[in-house]
């Protein structure tokens, strides 16, 4: 017989989605597919108030994944210690299944910037990062994973493929790996190379969940595509059949569908996850 | 050619730096406008947060506007947190200091009520006390008890007519504003805060009580500022706010 007990204590293979507060009723009362919920940390860095009433009762119902977007833990300067404590105390209240954070910076000396800025791939930052990485993973108690980066731009000084280079920090820190593969499919348009062959040398093993989001297409100086990483539209075609290349090698994972900006009704989002369901079915025959 | 994190840093909110040598199309040709991707990402959230966080300031701006006011702040006060929900608390000191709006004089304190509206909704909770512990007070009691107020209380205070401002600019048929200055207290009884307009030497007495005072030195700050001040009408505006916490005897 089938446990029919949802676990909340680990991700699911199955459909989650970036959780919204517009989609609070809705999602309460038929969430379809989707079998748990990703937010942002920062959000729920208030003291109270109905942010933090919401995710009390989401927790209840489904898995939950804590995704920060501001650690900045490929910055050069240190940590900022108020926000790892902050991120300290949100991941010991709510105790998530999951939770994951970025290679990428976003502060400054004291400036946040609110972007997920690129990073060269040479050695000086593999420690860096890693670094970082083992001082976040002690400070929180638990081990975290980290997303690759959707690229406009490289430099010139990299030394690592960006494959290479998150699973050398994967095997350093101990840490998991979110593969974003929207994100693979725009750094691969952007940069020029193969998203199937990123996909085929990245290290699928260590991979604790997948992120799906659409992108919008503009032009570089020289009329290449220049796809940006907007999580403003549907998935994109391309994309799903990337996720299908990966699930193949990867076996079931968690897929989770951002949607943060233009964010469409319930149903429209529901029927993403739909999508990201009926490509679990597919790789499950 | 290495590119440091300051030197992204310096051309990311200024276009008339150049993009740094060594950040390249991923096959040796120079970035060039592959790196406005990011000057965008930055300038168009900040600026989005900002409209976002001051919806009454942008409706009295209009968006264009306010995408340019918003634009020079951030440039000059980028966040200083990733708490970006928090974002903005020197924007109405920085809008008071902006000579294009500086026929808006009110601007500075309508700002102050939807900066305060924001740190209201993401303040701690707390019980509030039953109405009847504080009228079941004798008046001895009452005049030397100490009060412990919600966390989602803010109080501002205007020269300007704010409340009535703030009204006209969010409710359907809302009076238009006359001249003359306005108290507020926002007040969060739930989940939704709301500014509620305090009566002559209001402000005075909750300022007081928040700092610590007795209700009778709260009193007394009130008729300071006008000699028919009402004590209870004030507490009736805070209790029906659930901004009254606990009553030390």
């Amino acid at each position: 017989m089938l446990d029919a007990t949802p676990r909340r204590d680990r991700l699911p293979a199955a459909p989650g989605v970036g959780y919204k507060p517009r989609h609070f009723a809705a999602l309460l009362d038929d969430p379809g597919t989707v079998r748990w919920l990703e937010i942002h940390a920062e959000n729920y860095m208030g003291d109270g108030g109905r942010p933090h009433a919401q995710l009390r009762a989401l927790s209840e119902r489904f898995a939950l994944s804590v995704h920060g977007v501001g650690l900045s833990i490929g910055g050069e300067g240190p940590l900022d210690p108020d926000h790892l404590a902050r991120l300290k105390h949100l991941l010991g209240w709510l105790n998530p299944a999951s939770f994951s954070e970025h290679l990428a910076w976003s502060t400054h000396g004291a400036e946040y910037l609110n972007d997920l800025l690129p990073l060269p791939y040479t050695k000086a930052t593999l420690t860096r990062v890693a670094d970082h990485i083992d001082e976040v993973q002690e400070a929180v108690g638990r081990t975290m994973l980290l997303e690759n980066p959707s690229s406009y731009l490289a430099f010139s000084e990299s030394t690592w493929s960006e494959t290479d280079f998150l699973d050398e920090i994967a095997r350093r820190t101990g840490c998991g790996l979110l593969l974003d593969v929207n994100n693979v499919f725009v750094s691969a348009t952007n940069l020029g190379y193969s998203p199937q062959g990123y996909i085929d040398a990245y290290p699928l093993e260590r991979v604790g969940e997948i992120h799906l989001a659409g992108h919008h297409t503009d032009q570089d100086d020289h009329g290449a595509p220049l796809l940006i990483d907007s999580h403003g539209r549907e998935v994109a075609d391309p994309v799903w059949a990337l996720l299908d290349h990966t699930l193949a090698r990867s076996g079931p994972k968690p897929l989770l569908i951002e949607w943060d900006t233009d964010v469409p009704d319930w149903s429209v989002l529901a029927e993403e996850a739909a999508r990201a369901a009926r490509a679990l079915a597919r790789i499950a025959v | 050619m290495n590119v440091g994190q300051d030197q992204f840093r310096a051309a990311l909110l200024d276009a008339t730096q150049p993009v740094p040598e060594g950040l390249t199309d991923g096959a040796g040709a120079p970035a060039g406008r592959r790196y406005s991707v990011y000057r965008n990402n930055v300038a168009v959230s900040l600026t989005e947060a900002l409209i976002e966080g001051f919806p009454v300031v942008t409706k009295l701006l209009g968006e264009v506007n306010m995408k340019g006011l918003a634009g020079l702040y951030l440039r000059r006060h980028p966040p200083t947190s990733p708490i970006l929900m928090l974002y903005g608390d020197s924007f109405p000191d920085f809008v008071a200091t902006v000579p294009q709006v500086a026929h808006l004089g009110y601007l500075a304190d309508v700002a102050r009520i939807d900066l305060a509206l924001r740190h209201s909704y993401h303040a701690a909770d707390a019980d509030a006390v039953d109405p009847a512990a504080l009228a079941a007070l004798p008046p001895e009691a009452l005049i030397a008890a100490r009060l412990t107020l919600a966390p989602a209380l803010r109080l501002i205070r205007s020269p300007w007519p704010i409340h009535a401002i703030w009204r006209f600019n969010t409710e359907d048929g809302a009076p238009k504003p006359e001249p003359g200055g306005q108290d507020v207290a926002v007040l969060r009884p739930g989940f939704d805060p709301e500014p509620h307009l305090l009566p002559p030497g209001g402000a005075a007495c909750i300022a007081a009580l928040m700092s610590g005072a007795t209700l009778g030195e709260a009193h007394d700050a009130g008729v300071t500022e006008t000699p028919e001040f009402d004590l209870s009408q004030v507490l009736s505006i805070l209790l029906a706010g659930g901004a009254i916490c606990d009553i030390h005897k």
